[in-house]
């Protein structure tokens, strides 16, 4: 061990851009038993290589690796970060156990998610398409899907790059960062755009066609017929939109009666149940 | 059909499955699995547009934790191909195809990802040889297996005759293709709900209710508002009581905090 403090192990930027690369490969073997278990050895690998020269210190490594591992995807880049600071030190003969490693990782992976999928999942990325579509709505064709992709990959890339930095420079350090307010400012603000976008998508997207007559006039010999749609469309337009998105909203959040929120997310996993349930209900055009 | 147009398109839903698992590139989301289609096809218009209708659908389609939510990349490419292809299907049922066709996807993956844990008990063995360099291959195979599942399917579809397309589709009643329809209507809006759902809290309400007051100003559109939108979120961040009570940090921790949020600033104006 004290040999090996003659010459310090280090990841070159090569290998940092190496991991950086994999990890856009992550999630390629999920899987239903250790979830991102391989991924995550898989962005380990040139740095792994780099920083144990001796075969059975390898095996080690990668061993503890292909433990259970699953977060939110982009968030992986700073739990790679702190491990690839955590390595080198143990690789440097620093004090730290493979176990210390391994739950260093656990203990980042569940809160990281708890940010990474609101924030990315809920809230940029649909964000993001709404503008893209507005756009194609608008006329102007091929722009609207280029800057979904290249806004997407842009933000995807800086964050995946900077987050790995970030964590191989403060390696266990990180959570004095991440225990500031700088992520609560973060998803904060990123839920207030969505909130606002949302609320501008929901009157301008969402249409409901109510079907029915309410009542046959006659005006003048002439027959008018009172329908539900004219009816509403005269009294709050757009609004009932609105009513029921609120009303799924509110229906998703009341705790005890689950009933409806439980329909819900039936209809949104098993689109199939809603043509029956059209068809009863008459909703149908 | 020209070759180079069987070629691509086999290449754009490889593509599509790679991305439905690893939700990086977004090959997978409609908006660009739809305009890609477009493009190898030569009906740009009409891959955009089903793209752009595909995408409210899937907006709140995501992998959180261990669930699986219905498969955009199928998908995507099989009604893009519908459309843009020589069966020139309509817009309106290509989007009422791709509700069905997202579930059967959905059951693929989940198969896939069922068949990758037998590659992983392999992986362990390799790791335990020491062989890093298989253990890399193995995951890039399971990595090819979810292209496949998507280029399979899509291969597939495209065997198919174009005359025994139309009469399938016709031979749909139409009490199934308007559910689908109207399915197809329901799911944007508890997708919308859904967001909302993970977003909302009390304080932010309000920032819901701003939007839909100025959805009606037309003369709005989409940039306009984004803009409002991010400027509404630093002010509020800015005046906000709630971010200023714990900055106990100390001097160190305020200067890369600000140039973080100076990045968030940067990143939300690209959109």
């Amino acid at each position: 061990m004290t040999n090996k403090q003659q010459t310090p192990r280090q990841l070159t930027r090569g290998d940092l851009l190496s991991v950086f690369w994999r990890s856009g490969f992550e999630q390629a073997s999920w899987n239903y038993e250790r979830m991102q278990n391989l991924g995550f050895a898989y962005v380990m690998v040139p740095a792994i290589k780099r920083l144990y020269p001796d075969k059975q210190d390898q095996i080690e490594a990668m061993q503890r690796h292909l433990a259970f591992f699953n977060t939110m995807p982009y968030m992986q880049s700073t739990v790679t970060g702190v491990v690839l600071a955590m390595e080198e030190q143990k690789a440097n003969g620093a004090s730290i156990t493979g176990d210390e490693i391994s739950s260093t990782k656990i203990g980042m992976m569940g809160p990281l998610a708890g940010i990474g999928d609101p924030v990315w999942w809920g809230t940029l990325r649909p964000v993001l398409a709404a503008f893209a579509v507005g756009l194609i709505k608008g006329g102007t064709g091929l722009l609207g899907p280029a800057i979904f992709f290249f806004g997407w990959n842009i933000m995807r890339l800086v964050f995946r790059w900077k987050t790995q930095q970030l964590g191989y420079r403060e390696g266990t350090d990180i959570v004095r960062v991440l225990s500031g307010n700088l992520i609560p400012k973060l998803t904060q603000g990123a839920s207030i755009v969505g909130m606002f976008i949302m609320g501008v998508l929901v009157p301008r997207w969402t249409t409901i066609y109510f079907p029915g007559t309410i009542a046959h006039v006659y005006v003048n010999g002439h027959l008018n017929r009172l329908t539900g749609q004219g009816l509403l469309d005269q009294l709050i337009a757009w609004y009932c939109c609105t009513g029921v998105d609120t009303g799924l909203f509110l229906a998703s959040q009341t705790p005890g009666k689950t009933a409806l929120a439980d329909y819900c997310v039936i209809y949104y996993r098993h689109p199939w149940v809603l043509v029956g349930v059209t068809r009863i209900s008459g909703l149908m055009r | 059909m020209s070759t180079l147009v069987v070629v691509s398109m086999l290449i754009i839903a490889f593509l599509a499955g790679v991305e439905g698992i690893l939700d990086e590139w977004g090959f997978h989301q409609p908006l660009v699995a739809c305009t890609l289609v477009g493009i190898a096809t030569g009906h740009i218009a009409a891959g955009v547009l089903l793209g752009g209708s595909l995408q409210l659908i899937a907006l709140g389609w995501m992998n959180i934790g261990a669930a699986v939510s219905p498969d955009a990349a199928l998908a995507s490419v099989v009604a893009a191909y519908l459309v843009c292809g020589p069966a020139h299907v309509s817009t309106a049922m290509g989007i009422a195809i791709a509700v069905p066709v997202a579930v059967c996807g959905q059951i693929f993956t989940k198969l896939v990802r069922i068949l990758v844990v037998k590659l992983v008990h392999v992986a362990d063995h390799q790791v335990a040889r020491g062989n890093l360099n298989n253990v890399s291959w193995l995951h890039l195979t399971s990595l090819a297996l979810q292209g496949l599942r998507v280029a399979v399917p899509m291969g597939a579809v495209m065997l198919i005759p174009t005359q025994l397309i139309h009469t399938g589709l016709d031979a749909i009643p139409a009490v199934i293709t308007n559910g689908l329809a109207v399915a197809a209507g329901f799911i944007v809006v508890v997708g919308y709900a859904m967001l909302i759902n993970m977003m909302a809290s009390k304080a932010l309400w309000p920032f819901f209710f701003i939007g839909f007051a100025l959805a009606a100003v037309k003369a709005l559109n989409m940039v306009a508002l984004g803009v409002i939108g991010v400027c509404l979120a630093i002010i509020y961040i800015q005046l906000s009581p709630q971010h200023h009570d714990n900055g106990t940090g100390g001097g160190s921790a305020s200067d890369p905090l600000d140039e973080e949020l100076d990045d968030l600033d940067r990143e939300l104006e690209d959109l």
